[in-house]
């Protein structure tokens, strides 16, 4: 019998519900609202390297798509931001199909190489396309109206992003519950096993993995307005690296893990604010570490030491 | 005309001969411990950076050279006994995050230690350039072509010819089979790891005076590295040599007859096409295994 999600759904809504007690400014704020998302960010990644297996080394490339869509879109050519984000997500979901539908023919780590291009080549585009993103020195971008309300200050966007977090959760938990959800996980197992008992893996493998860039697109159009400043190193190379190893210090197939691997890498750059440089040295010293100490990752770690295995 | 496009013939097999270095790397690794070596570049950068610091440390440069070479492949053997062993029986996946992890840390430690700045060494033999049919030539191409090539005839000879190189040919065909023939895949697994970086260290001695160095280079070296590596199939050495000089040759004509912004991007527009045409590289087996 696997345990009902609601008890956790219900502390983590409490505990978000709380937390404004215990930050005392706008800085904290910002931290947290960073943290929440990449945390919504990582849980979608997770879908594809935790549930399917299959890792993806150009993310930020999608992510960067999303940002500059709404950018560029709302700035040039005067879009409504909810058309605008619509309008990348469709963009780089098309893209990832694109990608997705011959590669998943083939067995291995294939689409690793073909992400790992994919995200290059967006962050070049951005980089060198001046007249549109601003090349290097990046662009402004607009706050977010919503319906007459306008979304702007860390606190309003922490209210949002909370809400979006716990609904972000609860619709992961469902569609890994859901039929579709048991073949994605199924096929992780074993692909043979899986499609014996007629899971077309191929199709499954592209769902999740257009599922996971338009997600990581909406996510990037919502940091552009948060942040209201972009440079193309959202679409990185570095980015791509940093959403990976949330992933994978926080858990694989762990949306909880997710979330704590998020909070944690998102507040270590701050943490480490007094020591530069050591930064990349602390990013890679850490994915070693757990690869090798903890590879399912902390929270799964964790949960099985304390005899919690669901 | 024949000039240009000489000229853009030259920069390019001069580069692609560093990328053919760092793919022979990639192949040597992955044919001895199926991991996908996403910290190859970093060699190529230590190479350059340990060079220009024993430079400006006084040492003769090619004393230098050598120390830079060495010290390269002692941190590929750190590598293997620190970050690859340790993690004995994980799946490709985590081993691609390891070696990810390890690429980070060589690269910040270098920028901690030796500084973010951009640097150079003098050419071996000068730098008053060749004329070859109305295009110019640095006679420090010659060197990174020559020198590539010695490189590569040894390196065949020593697969061809002698016990070692036979072992790793051993154990890239069949891992079990050779450690039951006798032979320590152990040792194997830390030659091969310090072979391939000592391989991206002597490549990126060789280019720097061309194309100069920084804690930072190592990334899309690497990167570019491993689309030469994948385009002569994965595993296959004479491939990654032929691919390395292709991407070499294609980017410096689309920086040449394109654009040279998009340069970059070329390679992984070229595995892009690969992958959805060719999966198994050029040289590979015609056959795709589907899933």
């Amino acid at each position: 019998m696997r345990r009902s999600r609601y008890p956790g759904l219900l502390a983590l809504s409490l505990f978000l519900a709380l937390l404004p007690l215990a930050l005392p400014n706008a800085y904290t704020y910002d931290v947290v609202v960073r943290i929440l998302i990449n945390a919504i960010l990582v849980m979608g990644l997770n879908l594809l390297v935790g549930f399917a297996g299959q890792i993806s080394l150009g993310h930020a490339g999608f992510v960067g798509m999303g940002a500059y869509s709404t950018a560029v879109l709302t700035t040039h050519a005067n879009w409504h931001p909810l058309p605008a984000m619509a309008a990348g997500a469709a963009l780089a979901g098309f893209l990832a199909l694109m990608v997705a539908r011959p590669i998943f023919r083939l067995k291995g780590q294939y689409l690793t190489m073909a992400t790992l291009g994919l995200g290059i080549i967006i962050a070049i585009v951005i980089g060198n396309e001046s007249a549109w993103t601003g090349g290097p020195d990046g662009m402004p971008v607009s706050s977010l109206s919503l319906v007459g309300f306008e979304l702007s200050g860390e606190k309003r966007w922490y209210g949002f992003m909370a809400v979006l977090l716990v609904f972000s959760l609860w619709s992961c938990q469902n569609l890994m519950d859901s039929p579709f959800g048991r073949a994605v996980r199924a096929l992780h197992g074993s692909e043979v096993a899986s499609q014996v008992v007629g899971v077309n893996v191929g199709r499954y493998k592209v769902a999740v993995f257009v599922l996971t860039a338009m997600l990581a697109s909406v996510m990037g159009s919502l940091t552009a307005h948060y942040v209201g400043f972009l440079t193309p190193g959202v679409a990185g190379f570095f980015h791509s690296i940093e959403l990976v190893t949330m992933v994978v210090v926080g858990g694989m197939a762990s949306l909880y893990g997710s979330i704590v691997g998020a909070a944690l890498l998102t507040m270590l750059p701050q943490l480490l604010a007094t020591l530069e440089g050591w930064e990349t040295v602390a990013f890679g010293a850490i994915l070693v570490f757990t690869m090798i100490f903890m590879p399912r990752g902390l929270v799964p770690t964790l949960a099985a030491r304390f005899g919690r295995t669901r | 005309m024949l000039s240009e496009f000489l000229q853009f013939l030259f920069s390019g097999v001069t580069v692609g001969a560093t990328y053919a270095l760092a793919a022979l790397g990639f192949t040597l690794i992955y044919n001895a411990s199926h991991v996908i070596n996403f910290a190859q570049g970093e060699f190529i950068m230590l190479g350059g950076m340990l060079t220009v610091a024993g430079v400006s440390a006084g040492l003769p440069l090619p004393v230098a050279i050598a120390l830079a070479i060495a010290a390269a492949a002692v941190v590929g053997m750190l590598v293997v006994r620190f970050a690859i062993q340790p993690a004995k029986g994980a799946d490709v996946v985590s081993l691609i995050i390891i070696t990810i992890g390890v690429s980070l840390v060589v690269r910040g430690l270098t920028q901690i230690s030796l500084g973010k700045g951009t640097h150079s060494f003098p050419a071996f033999s000068g730098s008053e350039p060749l004329h070859v049919l109305g295009a110019t030539l640095l006679p420090q191409s010659l060197w990174v072509l020559g020198v590539t090539a010695a490189v590569v005839a040894l390196l065949g000879w020593f697969f061809s010819r002698t016990l070692t190189g036979k072992a790793i040919l051993a154990t890239a065909y069949n891992r079990l089979a050779a450690q039951l023939v006798g032979i320590s895949t152990n040792k194997v697994l830390f030659l091969s790891f310090a072979l391939s970086a000592a391989l991206g260290a002597l490549g990126g001695v060789l280019v720097t005076p061309i194309t100069m160095t920084s804690a930072d280079v190592g990334i899309m070296l690497g990167l570019k590295g491993f689309v030469a590596a994948v385009l002569g199939g994965l595993g296959n050495g004479l491939g990654a040599v032929v691919g390395g000089l292709l991407v070499g040759v294609a980017e410096a004509m689309a920086a040449g007859y394109i654009s040279s912004a998009y340069k970059d991007a070329v390679p992984f527009v070229m595995i892009l096409f690969l992958l959805f045409f060719l999966p198994r590289g050029l040289f590979g087996a015609r056959v795709t295994e589907r899933v």
